[in-house]
């Protein structure tokens, strides 16, 4: 299948008083296939939403960003921002984990959609109100002419998820960026949002690129996963593969961790301390201070993401044991 | 035997949106009891109504009308200074750490304050204290100059436990304790729970939207829609043969069960309506997927289902089909 995203030695830090105060992400590396559903996954600070970010250069302004991010072999990171606007919400979308607030609440929600119709592809107001109300219902929106005039604050959190989606795809891109689009919402709710991304996906063949920290959820609805640690990519592959097969003893760590795989009322498997912060570079491996099979070489220098098939691992050791 | 906590048609309202509308009911009519050493799971999705419940027992909200009985003491009938000192046996571990602590005081300061409010240490024993508290949840003695921003989640977390077990209590409530952070760090908190729970036999009131966590802590489950019980039980009964519609779909809206569960139908649809529009007969009549698997009986919207008390019970009028 043809590369669509193509990310090559990405690294962002953020600079304060004019130092880097923090590097999010350290040198990572992805690629991303038509219609394919990738999975980046990771705990808090791992890098994985300012890589998302970083796609459609949506970071703040203290964001330095070095690397390489292709999209159908346009270079992102150098495209004029004419160019880019052109891109962003037409041929990548993103959908965020807060419905609530990523609406303006001043505008009906009609009018935000057909803002985007209108601005890409050209057409009038009546034009517009049509395929809104089309996108909508394939969303699984009953009645999109009343939803249309509502406000933002009118319709629950079921509603503005769903209705972001429409707006990611009302332009038909090929690239999507959800960026934990279940995490605010309950369970039964999740499911249904999670299953309507799913068909909509088989339906029109977009790519996603599927953030979030719930490593059960990415396992089940991307192809691939790539698992995040302290701003790089520490192991990846085909999704149910890697869950049931995880190399790196982080990824083996994370998946230990979750109460399902425990015996109950027994003490879960883990890792003690916690994910390195801001400037901490530890001298080799990022995660050799908690690892449990750690060993001298293991502070020689970043392990390297080695390719055996399918499958990547950046650990020195990990069929040592 | 009697029970440590015990609950009995617990009802709570709150003025309505409008006037001339009547009250929101969050809570209505909800029974539970938890005998010393247990961890009672009370699961439910946002508006159920469980946090609302905790409050209750805790006396941060006043209760509309039921009974709340702690070790013999009616809490709704008991003068202030009964009061005081049952409040010292119940201790509530919220679900954002960073803002259940005073951003103004030292990791100290923190743990200190429990003790001095209760009058339970003061001086050196007070420092001594302070020391063997942190050192029960973890935390090293070279963190208690630190201010809460200097600590990471699950080190806040931590402060918060300790100081919840700075009283000496026997009955944590906990609020989704591990909602807010990484899984490697809530299976440390979780963890230490379980160990804490193990040495002092504290009993815990856990409640938590996620089947997991609870399923993992409680000895017995409770599952909660719009307001009441719909489903009790032993934990390992209610996970492996749940009996309710509503508990049904949410096992099955766990996630790592595979790609292919993906292109099913969805467990339920809808969403679950805010307390002033609860419907009535059965509550959750309209998302039921059983109902409507039975064409629809006039029963579910007629009469509300009751819960039966003890073992595992569920309240639904059409059990056997469900089975």
């Amino acid at each position: 299948m043809s590369v669509l995203l193509e990310i090559d030695d990405l690294a962002v830090d953020f600079v304060r008083d004019g130092r880097v105060a923090t590097r999010a992400v350290r040198g990572v590396s992805l690629e991303l296939s038509a219609g394919e559903a990738l999975g980046i996954v990771g705990e808090t600070g791992c890098g994985k939403t300012v890589t998302g970010l970083s796609i459609l250069r949506m970071l703040p302004p203290t964001a330095r960003t070095r690397g390489r991010i292709a999209f159908n072999g346009l270079e992102l990171l150098e495209l004029p921002e004419r160019a880019l606007r052109d891109l962003r919400g037409r041929r990548i979308s993103m959908v965020f984990q807060a419905p609530g607030t990523s609406f303006n609440p001043v505008f009906p929600l009609g009018r935000q959609l057909q803002h985007v119709a209108e601005r890409h592809l050209g057409l009038n107001r009546r034009e517009s109100a049509r395929l809104v109300a089309e996108r909508l219902r394939e969303v699984g929106l009953p009645d999109p002419e009343r939803t249309m005039r509502l406000y933002p604050h009118e319709l629950s959190g079921g509603m503005l998820q769903r209705a972001m989606i429409a707006m990611a795809l009302l332009c038909r891109p090929s690239l999507l960026i959800a960026d934990e689009p279940t995490t605010a919402l309950d369970v039964t709710l999740a499911e249904q949002i999670l299953r309507l991304l799913r068909s909509l996906q088989r339906e029109l063949g977009f790519a996603v690129f599927f953030i979030s920290h719930d490593l059960d959820l990415v396992g089940d609805f991307c192809d691939r996963v790539a698992v995040l640690y302290a701003g790089r990519v520490i192991e990846s592959g085909p999704a149910a593969e890697l869950l049931e097969n995880a190399r790196h003893p982080y990824t083996k760590a994370l998946i230990a961790a979750l109460p399902r795989h425990g015996r109950p009322g027994a003490a879960l498997e883990t890792v003690s301390g916690n994910v390195p912060a801001g400037l901490e570079e530890p001298p080799g491996c990022a995660f050799a201070p908690r690892c449990p099979i750690a060993a001298a070489e293991c502070l020689t220098g970043p392990p390297p993401l080695t390719l055996t098939g399918d499958r990547a691992v950046a650990c020195y050791r990990w069929d040592a044991a | 035997m009697t029970p440590l906590l015990d609950v009995r048609s617990l009802v709570k309202e709150f003025p309505p949106r409008r006037r001339r509308e009547p009250p929101v009911r969050a809570v209505d009519g909800v029974d539970l009891a938890l005998v010393a050493g247990e961890v009672y799971g009370l699961v439910g999705e946002s508006g159920s109504g469980k946090t609302t419940v905790a409050r209750c027992i805790l006396g941060l909200a006043q209760p509309t009308a039921g009974t709340i009985v702690y070790d013999g003491l009616d809490l709704g009938a008991a003068d202030r200074p009964t009061l005081r000192r049952a409040r010292r046996e119940l201790q509530l571990v919220f679900q954002q750490p960073a803002a259940a602590l005073d951003p103004r005081m030292t990791v100290s300061q923190l743990v200190a304050e429990p003790l001095r409010t209760h009058g339970l240490a003061r001086g050196a024993a007070l420092r001594d204290r302070i020391e063997r508290l942190l050192a029960e949840v973890g935390l090293s003695a070279a963190l208690l100059s630190r201010y809460p921003h200097e600590l990471s989640g699950g080190q806040c977390q931590r402060v918060v436990i300790a100081r919840a077990l700075s009283t000496s209590p026997r009955l944590l409530v906990l609020d989704e304790p591990t909602s807010a952070l990484d899984v490697v760090v809530q299976a440390q908190i979780l963890n230490l729970l379980l160990e804490l729970r193990a040495q002092h036999g504290l009993s815990f009131l856990l409640i938590s939207h996620d089947l997991g966590v609870v399923g993992h802590l409680s000895d017995r489950i409770g599952v909660m829609y719009l307001g009441r019980l719909v489903e009790e039980g032993p934990a390992a009964d209610v996970l492996r043969s749940p009996k309710h519609p509503y508990t049904r779909a949410l096992l099955s809206s766990r996630r790592g069960r595979g790609s292919a569960s993906l292109d099913t139908a969805p467990p339920l649809r809808g969403e679950t309506p805010p307390p002033w529009a609860a419907p009535g007969g059965c509550r959750f009549h309209p998302r039921c997927p059983l109902r409507e698997r039975l064409g629809s009986p006039p029963l579910c919207e007629r009469e509300e289902p009751h819960l039966d008390d003890g073992g595992h019970a569920a309240a639904c009028h059409f059990l056997e089909a469900a089975s």
